[in-house]
């Protein structure tokens, strides 16, 4: 398609038959009022060429700036006033805008870079090699070899390296495009392999010789690269063998010579099989009324009597003999770069499980109670961060206000549990879970009652907006990565907790000896409650930093309460290291598996879960067992 | 010795038959028309959830085994016997075209035509391997026991060898059914993916019967299984087995000092119990006519585990009358024919507000009331659990023994 | 003998259940089958607001044959055995003589044997993945090629795609669709290596792999484009991920088959302007049919900030097109109107006719949006109205059937053996 245009574009360009700007635009008003990328090339050529005025009509029509007024003529629109396009007249009436679609506009933009690439400006000069690296052409090359002093260094850094790369893609002479090539070298940039890459492109072929200074990429043995079968078809999609005979043909052919319920001497109702149906064609065609079919030694004959290669659709051998050798030293470093990058994908996917089940830990280690609710609780953090957000217009500060808000919120609404329910369901583990349950069924229902079924917007600051990485493949959002610093700040706040304070040491207490730790005198009802509201606060927290990354609806919390549970029961309880532990091997075993399975993403969930079944058959208290007064179980 | 031990049972078959009698005698098909179909197929599934209740009633109310994963045994008996109804239904189909055709055709093509109608929807044309005996309705039949039966064998002897119990287990379960059910979701997996198995209330080779008619058949079917299951579950609680597994339930490590098996033991109830679920969903889905993944979702399977709560777990008529009374309630409220409430400020639409009624009150059941509906009927009865102050059951003086176990 | 109450309360209920409003000779009923709670129900509820908005219009013009219409509404709650439960009902113990239903392809599978029995007639008013055409549902939202080819054509003729990502839900409709595109890219000499395909689960949040696989695609020099059947919620966090990954619009335009108004009113567009949406109709539709109809809804609503989309616009032709049925039938029998209905045109909201075809399904034009800072869509194409076709021309297996009622009576008509394979659909 690209070539194409390209070809046109240079037969409308190079005469220089320059009208002015009125002309063109009457003479093509339909196409201007509705264009389409397949036909507009030539049009936007004859404009750009029109000299006074054109630079300015593209750059209107690129950004929907372009109207059309009520008598027929072009406006550009600057706000609420309009100008005419051709003449700079002020105009009184309405213009109605034109909105050309983001091909058409790609190619406004391309055709404006010549124009501005040595513009003062520059966020237009900057626009222009943003246009240049989308859609180049060839006789972009020269116009930006014109312009490769830019007085800003960033700008002439990426000026120089387009350059090159357009030197591979269109400089006529082999030699300088493999310096360029060479002059890439060890540079993994994607930018750069979508250059080399279309080099190396083949076609397959298939014909008694090869032709007349073809660039072979590789000859193709039969059997090994290439199945007999698919040989075959492209001898016959290249004409040169007969095609064989499929099954619906043969019963055409069949059912063309019924006679008195015969074909072939063989009556219908025993045509029930292959191999009767085989007989009674090759009756057939002994009797010449169909075509033979194409026997298994004719097929071998013409397999064996032509080559099969596959041909780069460069001619120059030099060029793509660098260009492969280019490519093949950034394989070794790009698989190093997925691998990082996988392995920072499976450590956000951690430490988002980290900070989701990391509440859920601390109530079952301290208390052996399942809360089935947890889910609900980083929803409700979630939705407490979408109402903060409606009330504080700041992202920044919203967010600064949303995380105590929503660990407020939660630890109140763990608080209020305790006390209601699980107090009174203490020593009966089961049953706290499925009240918990009904909790759960409850608060979801209610969230769609308040909030609708519909998803919220919860939306990160613009600092938190972008991603940060090295290098092009080597990438991950920041959101994620401040989701990591906040799984480990609380981590460390947990840590510091247990450690360095009062409740942390009755909490310990209470977790390896109830009844001792009652009769030295902590109030085992009070840790508990003051436990759980902990837990549940930090999935209010963890529902804010899920909110902000994916969807805030009733589901969001059962979409990882599963997953908690999981990283929970396989990191072994009451335990925050296996809790990490956990979160690591499932956040770790999910991309892994996505990895090799890629089309499928609900398929390594699914091996994900069987995989820790069967983790817990054979390490049934987790990775880091407890001794504790749950160990009975 | 089984009557006399339980005279429930004689109670519970006779409110059954006069029930399905009623029924059928107000029935469209046979009957004065007052009850129409749609309501005889509700009334159907709701026996065949009933029976998938009385199973988790002997898994969870006398074993002590909370299972969050019933449902999947549910769904796959569904699906094995979907399997065959889908496939015989399509044969009768493709066998007719094709004997339209001029020149007979091969079993080969057959074969290819049912399914490319079958998979075609979900844009596959092969037919997999796990449908290879669909065409045979003994063997799918004997797959509704097996294929759960088996399943649940190899869970349970895993879990229970490895000493998993608690809320391990039921966490264990509940994974075990989201796998099972994600596996379905997928269409590689050959069960139609999301569009699960559909028009499964065309019973093959009796197309001219109407749904009218069959519908009665099923609520028969149900019917009976349930009675029988009821009488078998009866049975086997009642006698020395029953002891044992009550006595599991109450305090595992004692009865496996006194040398016996529990790991055989509990492994017994829960493979039958997901056997019993089989057979009720085989019966289900024929009448509900589609089954597809999201019947075993963790959700339905804990839905199960209310159900049995509220009617009473340890009781079987009461697991059978929490599935009837709150899947019949549930099926009010969400069909929006409860009469709003206006408490003049607002007017609570039931239909949003059931889930949160049903949450609520599933708290308090389990808060005050342990032994759900059926607490009713033990006051009745006269059956009151005696005040022991915290201490262990136990053959002290003056023990009730296996009635003071029995409350 | 509390049971023996307790199931004699649950047979009273029943047959309560079973009651409801008998029949009143001076009303015509319809029946709106759509969720009203559950994961569906903020989509489906919008369009019984529809249905219900239409029959208060046809009232207030003075009814239907000199009677009123009345319209009963259910809820099936999300939960697909309770459609076929909740449509048995409708048909043997309502009498309505339409129903108004369904979004999901799976609803629609398990209603369609229920309708086929009882002879009812299902107006459907969802795009769907096609491979369907029963006597007794007219299909009212698009079929893949008024809606997925066209869409594609325009990536590769507009936007010039060469690379394709086809990411979707795991459900039916993506399925199909995608195997229907994958065929037809093929035809169109798109090589095998070029497609990527891939499957999330329902709600999937933990979109950096696929996002980052799919902006590897473009290391070959090739445009790549991403079409999209992602459903529901889970394009929230798909569309912030591209946008934290820094993927432009210009970069990789991704056009979406399942994202219309009513979705983006959950979303922070800033990042999304200029992706792609599909559909037969945008609220942005500059015509007078659109102005009034928008202007209806919000009256009828009472919430000026109701958007409207494309399945409330096949609702309406639906319902106009039965209505302009029965009128020409003179009765609401099924079979009447269904002769009756094929060849009726009614104007739809984008300024062109939507024409009942033998298959059951419309005429269709297909817009292309681009989406604004304000979550409407800019229209950058509108075709002409394209013939629905029930059978896709793109899978071997599907190309040599087609669909007749009137004609051949048969829905799922093989013009290579020129025999009807069956009458029935299959599920």
């Amino acid at each position: 398609m690209r070539r194409i245009f390209l070809c046109l574009l240079l037969i409308f360009a190079l005469p220089a038959w320059a009208q002015d700007l009125e002309a063109v635009l009457a003479a093509n008003r339909a196409q201007i009022e509705k264009p389409s990328r397949q036909t507009i090339g030539p049009v936007i050529a004859e404009i750009a060429a029109s000299g006074d005025g054109a630079v300015a009509f593209l750059e209107a029509w690129g950004d929907r700036r372009l109207g059309l007024t009520d008598d027929g003529r072009f406006a550009i629109i600057e706000g609420d006033a309009a100008t005419d396009a051709v003449t700079g007249a002020p105009l009184a009436g309405e213009a109605k805008a034109l909105k050309p679609n983001s091909g058409v506009r790609g190619l406004i933009a391309a055709a404006l870079v010549p124009a501005q690439l040595a513009d003062p400006d520059m966020g237009r000069r900057r626009a222009a090699l943003d246009a240049l690296a989308r859609d180049a052409t060839a006789e972009h090359l020269p116009a930006l070899r014109a312009a490769l002093d830019d007085p800003d260094p960033v700008l002439a850094a990426r000026k120089q390296r387009l350059e090159r790369l357009l030197t591979i893609r269109f400089d006529p002479e082999p030699a300088a495009r493999v310096a360029a090539i060479e002059g890439f070298a060890g540079d993994s940039g994607s930018d750069v392999q979508a250059v080399l890459n279309p080099i190396l492109t083949t076609t397959r072929f298939a014909g008694p010789a090869l032709p007349e200074g073809a660039n072979v990429a590789r000859q193709l043995s039969i059997g090994t690269e290439l199945t007999e079968a698919a040989a075959y078809r492209l001898l016959v999609d290249a004409g040169l063998a007969a095609p064989r005979l499929s099954d619906a043909e043969q019963k055409a052919a069949l059912s063309a010579h019924l006679q008195d319920g015969q074909v072939g001497n063989i009556p219908v109702a025993n045509l029930d099989s292959p191999d009767a149906r085989d007989r009674a064609y090759r009756a057939l065609a002994a009797a010449g009324a169909v075509r033979p079919a194409a026997s298994a030694d004719q097929v071998d004959a013409a397999l064996a009597a032509n080559i099969f290669a596959d041909l780069y659709t460069e001619p120059s051998p030099e060029v793509t003999d660098a260009a492969r050798a280019a490519l093949n030293g950034l394989v070794l470093r790009e698989r190093a770069q997925q691998g990082v990058d996988l392995a920072l994908d499976a450590l956000s996917l951690a430490s988002i499980y980290f900070l989701a089940a990391i509440g859920l830990a601390i109530t079952f280690g301290v208390m052996g109670v399942i809360n089935m609710a947890h889910g609900e609780f980083i929803m409700m953090g979630a939705y407490t961060g979408y109402v903060v957000q409606g009330f504080i217009a700041n992202r920044t500060l919203s967010l600064v206000v949303a995380l105590p808000m929503a660990f407020l919120v939660t630890a109140l609404a763990g608080v209020v549990l305790y006390r209601l329910v699980i107090r009174h369901l203490a020593k009966r583990p089961l049953e706290t879970l499925l009240a918990t349950f009904g909790v759960s069924i409850a608060l979801q229902q209610l969230a769609k009652n308040i909030f609708g079924t519909q998803a919220r917007p919860l939306t990160a600051p613009d600092w938190l907006g972008g991603s940060v990485g090295f290098g092009e493949i080597v990438q991950i959002s920041t959101i994620r990565v401040a989701i990591f610093v906040l799984a480990l700040l609380f981590l460390c706040l947990f840590l510091f907790i247990t450690k360095r304070t009062r409740l942390g040491l009755n909490m310990r207490a209470v977790t390896q000896n109830p009844g001792m730790a009652a009769s030295m005198g902590i109030n085992p009802d009070r840790v508990a409650m003051l436990t759980f509201g902990l837990g549940s606060g930090i999935a209010g927290i963890a529902g804010v930093a899920i909110g902000l990354f994916a969807q805030v609806t009733s589901e969001l919390g059962q979409g990882y309460i599963v997953q908690s549970f999981m990283t929970v029961v396989v990191g072994g309880v009451g335990n925050i290291w296996g809790t990490l532990a956990g979160a690591a091997l499932i956040g770790g075993l999910q991309k892994g598996i996505e990895v090799l399975n890629p089309a499928n993403t609900l398929a390594a969930q699914t091996w994900m879960i069987l995989f820790i079944i069967i983790f817990i058959q054979f390490r049934p208290r987790g990775i880091f067992p407890t001794r504790g007064r749950f160990v009975e179980g | 010795m089984l009557i006399r031990k339980y005279p429930s049972v004689l109670i519970f078959l006779a409110v059954l038959a006069v029930f399905t009698l009623a029924i059928t005698l107000l029935s469209q098909a046979y009957g004065t028309g007052a009850v129409p179909t749609s309501t005889v197929k509700l009334l159907g599934k709701t026996l065949c959830l009933a029976l998938a209740a009385l199973a988790m009633d002997l898994v969870w109310g006398y074993a002590g085994i909370l299972s969050l994963g019933h449902m999947a045994f549910f769904a796959l008996g569904g699906y094995m016997i979907g399997m065959w109804l889908m496939y015989a239904r399509t044969a009768e189909i493709v066998t007719a075209t094709l004997a339209n055709a001029p020149i007979p055709a091969t079993p080969d093509e057959i074969r290819q035509g049912i399914a490319s109608q079958i998979f075609g929807v979900v844009g596959s044309s092969d037919l997999p391997l796990t449908w290879s005996f669909a065409g045979s309705l003994p063997i799918q039949l004997l797959l509704v026991l097996a294929v759960p039966g088996i399943f649940a064998f190899l869970f349970g002897w895993l879990a229970f060898r490895s000493r998993v119990n608690g809320v391990y287990l039921s966490i264990l379960t509940q994974a075990m059914t989201l796998a099972l059910a994600l596996w379905l979701f997928q269409n590689d997996s050959g069960f139609r993916g999301n569009n699960g198995l559909s028009g499964l209330q065309n019973i093959p080779g009796l197309t001219d019967v109407p749904q009218s008619t069959l519908s009665i058949w099923f609520l028969w079917a149900s019917a009976a299984a349930l009675g029988l299951c009821y009488v078998l579950a009866s049975w086997l609680v009642s006698g020395k087995f029953g002891s044992v597994i009550r006595a599991i339930r109450d305090d595992e490590a004692r009865v496996r000092f006194l040398g016996y098996s529990v790991e055989g033991y509990k492994l017994f109830v829960f493979t039958l119990s997901a056997m019993i679920c089989a057979i009720a969903g085989a019966l289900y889905y024929p009448q509900a006519g589609i089954i597809n993944p999201a019947e075993l979702a963790p959700i339905a399977s804990i839905y199960l585990a209310v159900w049995v709560a509220i009617g009473g777990r340890g009781r079987l008529y009461g697991a059978v009358i929490g599935a009837v009374f709150v899947s019949l309630l549930s099926s009010w409220f969400t069909g929006g024919k409860a009469p709003d409430l206006n408490l003049g400020f607002y007017t609570i639409h039931w239909v949003d507000w059931w889930q949160v009624l049903l949450g609520v009150a599933f708290v308090l059941v389990t808060l005050f009331a342990p032994k759900g509906l059926s607490s009713i009927i033990d006051a009745v009865a006269g059956l009151r659990a005696p005040k022991r102050h915290g201490a262990d059951l136990g053959p002290d003086l003056g023990a009730l023994r296996e009635r003071e176990a029995e409350a | 003998m509390q049971g023996l109450k307790s199931i004699m309360a649950g047979s009273a209920l029943g047959l309560v259940l079973a009651g409801g409003a008998w029949a009143q000779d001076d009303t015509i009923k319809i029946g709106v089958l759509h969720s009203l709670s559950g994961t569906m129900a903020i989509s489906e509820t919008t369009l019984k607001d529809t249905v219900l908005m239409l029959v208060e219009q046809q009232n207030a013009k003075g009814g239907l044959l000199g009677k009123q219409i009345e319209a009963v509404v259910v809820d099936p709650a999300s939960d697909w055995p309770l459609f076929a439960e909740k449509a048995r009902e409708l048909i043997s113990v309502q009498g309505v003589d339409a129903i108004f239903g369904c979004w999901t392809s799976v609803s629609r599978k398990s209603v369609l044997p229920v309708v086929e029995e009882l002879n009812g007639l299902l107006f459907y008013p969802v795009q769907y993945e096609g491979e369907e055409s029963s006597k007794n549902v007219i299909y009212t939202g698009a079929a893949p090629n008024q809606q997925a080819i066209p869409a594609v054509d325009y990536m590769a003729d507009e936007l010039g795609v060469e690379k394709w990502a086809l990411l979707g839900t795991d459900y039916v409709y993506p399925r199909t669709t995608n195997t229907i595109l994958e065929a037809y890219l093929k035809d169109n000499g798109v090589a095998q290596d070029d497609i990527f395909v891939n499957y999330t689960p329902f709600g999937h949040s933990d979109w950096s792999k696929i996002v980052a696989d799919v902006v590897a695609l473009g290391k070959d020099g090739k445009k790549v484009g991403v079409v999209s059947t992602i459903n529901g919620d889970a394009n929230v966090g798909f569309y912030k991920e591209l946008a934290a990954a820094g993927v432009s619009a210009d970069d990789i335009p991704v056009m979406a088959f399942s994202v219309g108004e009513e979705e983006l009113s959950g979303l922070d567009t800033t990042n999304l302007t200029g992706h792609l949406a599909a559909w037969n109709y945008f609220e942005s539709a500059d015509t007078p049919e659109n102005k009034a109809f928008i202007e209806e809804w919000k009256k009828f609503t009472g919430d000026p900030k109701r958007v409207t989309n494309d399945p409330m616009e096949a609702t309406m032709i639906g319902f106009n097109a039965w209505v302009k049925a029965v009128e020409k039938a003179g009765t609401t029998d099924t079979d009447a109107v269904l002769d009756a209905i094929v060849g009726v045109e009614v104007p739809n909201l984008t300024g062109t006719m939507a024409k009942v075809l033998p298959n059951h399904h419309l005429t269709k034009p297909v817009l292309i949006g681009e989406i604004r800072e304000d979550g409407q869509f800019d229209i950058v194409s509108q075709t002409d109205p394209v013939p629905g076709d029930a059978w896709t021309d793109f899978l071997p297996d599907s190309a040599v059937l087609e669909a007749d009622w009137p004609g051949k009576k048969c829905g799922m008509f093989n013009t290579q053996t020129n025999s009807c394979v069956q009458v029935q659909s299959n599920y």
